[in-house]
């Protein structure tokens, strides 16, 4: 009696492990198949940027171009003016890292450790900023600009960002202040009795302990800055200043002829922001997971 | 109030200052000039006009492109993509938390798409979407269907848009994910002793347990949908035939093509209104549906 219900039990868990396994093998092969559709594009760019006209045109589609034809790269990338869109969006992406980096952390040092009066309804408020659909400022921003007289230049691009306004400036403060909290208080009271300053405090106790948040940010900063495109297309008009997103814009006109340039250009813009997201992964994925607030 | 407390204080205000400033410059006095020009006629080469409320009144009554953008395309690409989003973000992240070997690979490759510039995305996806020559139509070519025109056909060209959404599902993907590993194993053994299956399993535990992730996800990826502006720009411009001419295009068009920017404002604090109510219902309705930990109701 006894073994029998034990070898039932055996049983039972027997199918249920092997249904598991079975499960998984399903699972695998799903997730194989989706990826495979999710990756294809990026081979066949790469393929397609690497072939000639005909080649391009040929059917069934050839995946590893022979002979393989490099002369797309420099044509496409000489027709964007690409050196010159490369150097605008290097300077526009990394001054606003800078104003990004160095405002959201002030401002959420303020707001995590320093107690003032209203402190609680301005944060409510940055929180509610997040919310607002960004048509809704563009217009009369535009107008603030085009007083200043800073159309055509990179200003509109990078002040704001020393203001927590540029691009999802709230949620990078609302995302260090929630770091800076992590830190024992005491910490900040020791610095204090030994006379250093709030901004000691801030600039030699706070940063130095949060850097591992500050290169997130950084990193986050970076890959919005560079693939922005509505910033640059309202604010610049003239080839000389055209940021990399503008540029390959440039190049859409000639999506009868010109397939093998599109492609050079698109594998060489996609680059920097590839090569950073494998670089930094952890960080990357860990904060899209710990605030969602990206989509 | 103490020496040291007014010290602090003052050290508060001096430390958030940046944001206050671009905060009363850059939001709240724009969202005010944005709400006082959209009561006015304003071409940018002459001052505003006060003409009342007559840019509502033409969207609402004399402009066929505003409903025909916010419904037949904006709204329609909504309620098509916002699901398909949801599910297919579900879908992917409960297969890779089957404790798979390689599932860091798999993360990686869900997600690569995720960080392609728009404009990049755009012209790859022109290409992908060619009738003749593109990837789409010639794996369509193999099960023996003759795709459509898509992007040339009006159509089609909106549900390009809305299966080329699927391609970006990365970061839902990965807030499931992150909400499924923080599941216990516990509950599932013991729904297991209890004789539960895997459905009963899946709607009984799973989803009351994420629901406060999809709640999120629900509220972003419909403000996201009825800002799509880029792809639409690049892609189409609008066409054919205004077949993809959504919401921010039409404001867009307005404001720095027709340079129409009081009537423009208007359509932004029309969107405005639109997104919020939407949020503020699905925030009331999410307390019948969304479940939070620690909780009873």
């Amino acid at each position: 009696m006894r073994t029998r219900e034990k070898s039932l039990t055996l049983s039972w868990l027997a199918t249920k492990g092997s249904r598991r396994i079975t499960w998984k093998i399903i699972a695998f092969t799903l997730l194989t198949a989706g990826g495979v559709l999710f990756i294809v594009p990026f081979i066949w760019m790469v393929s397609a940027s690497l072939k000639t006209r005909p080649q391009i045109f040929q059917f069934p589609v050839q995946w590893i171009p022979n002979p393989i034809d490099w002369t797309n790269y420099p044509e496409g990338l000489a027709f964007m003016g690409f050196l010159n869109c490369f150097r605008n969006s290097c300077i526009v992406t990394f001054g606003s890292v800078a104003g990004q980096l160095l405002s959201s952390a002030m401002v959420a040092y303020g707001f995590a450790r320093l107690r003032f009066r209203g402190r609680g309804i301005l944060f409510v408020i940055l929180l509610a900023t997040m919310m607002l659909p960004y048509p809704v400022t563009m217009i009369p921003k535009f107008m603030i600009f085009r007083s200043l007289g800073w159309i055509d230049t990179f200003a509109p691009l990078i002040v704001p960002t020393f203001f927590g306004a540029g691009l999802s400036g709230a949620f990078y403060i609302f995302l260090l202040r929630q770091f800076f909290m992590t830190i024992p208080l005491e910490l900040d009271d020791a610095a204090k009795i030994d006379g250093c300053s709030y901004w000691g405090i801030f600039w030699r106790i706070i940063l130095p302990q949060t850097r591992a948040a500050l290169g997130a940010i950084a990193i986050f900063s970076f890959m919005w800055n560079w693939m922005d495109f509505l910033g640059p297309l309202i604010y610049l008009n003239s080839l000389d200043n055209f940021t990399i997103s503008l540029g390959l814009n440039q190049l859409v006109g000639y999506r009868y002829t010109q397939w093998g340039w599109m492609m050079a250009a698109s594998v060489v813009a996609i680059t920097p922001p590839v090569i950073l997201f494998f670089v930094s992964q952890k960080y990357f994925i860990r904060g899209i997971v710990v605030t969602g607030v990206k989509g | 109030m103490s020496k040291l407390a007014r010290r602090e204080e003052i050290s508060g205000y001096l430390f958030i200052s940046p944001w206050l400033i671009g905060f009363f410059i850059f939001t709240a006095g724009a969202v005010v000039v944005s709400l006082g020009l959209s009561f006015t006629k304003y071409e940018i080469v002459s001052p505003p006009i006060y003409i009342g409320a007559k840019n509502y009144i033409k969207a609402f009554t004399n402009d066929p492109l505003f409903w025909h953008s916010l419904l037949k395309v904006t709204l329609t690409y909504a309620v098509f993509s916002v699901p398909l989003q949801l599910v297919t973000g579900l879908v992917v992240a409960l297969l890779m938390n089957q404790k798979l070997p390689g599932i860091g690979i798999f993360r990686t490759l869900y997600y690569l798409p995720s960080v392609v510039p728009m404009v990049a995305m755009a012209m790859l996806w022109i290409l992908m979407l060619d009738p003749q020559y593109g990837l789409i139509n010639y794996f369509l070519s193999f099960i023996g269907i003759k795709g459509p025109a898509w992007l040339y056909d009006t159509k089609w060209a909106l549900s390009a848009f809305i299966i080329m959404r699927v391609w970006i599902v990365g970061s839902s993907m990965l807030m499931y994910l992150a909400g499924l590993q923080g599941i216990p194993t516990s509950f599932y053994e013991a729904a297991d002793i209890d004789g539960a299956n895997i459905w009963q399993k899946f709607w009984n535990i799973t989803i009351p347990i994420i629901s406060p992730i999809i709640l999120l996800t629900l509220i972003m990826s419909i403000i996201a949908s009825f800002q799509v502006f880029t792809l639409s720009y690049v892609m189409t411009e609008g066409g054919p035939g205004n077949a993809t001419l959504f919401y921010v295009l039409l404001l867009y068009q307005n404001a720095f093509i027709n340079f129409k920017m009081g009537y423009a404002s208007a359509l932004a604090w029309i969107l405005f209104i639109i997104i919020l109510g939407l949020t503020i219902l699905i925030l009331k309705s999410s307390a019948s549906w969304v479940h939070y930990e620690g909780k009873t109701r």
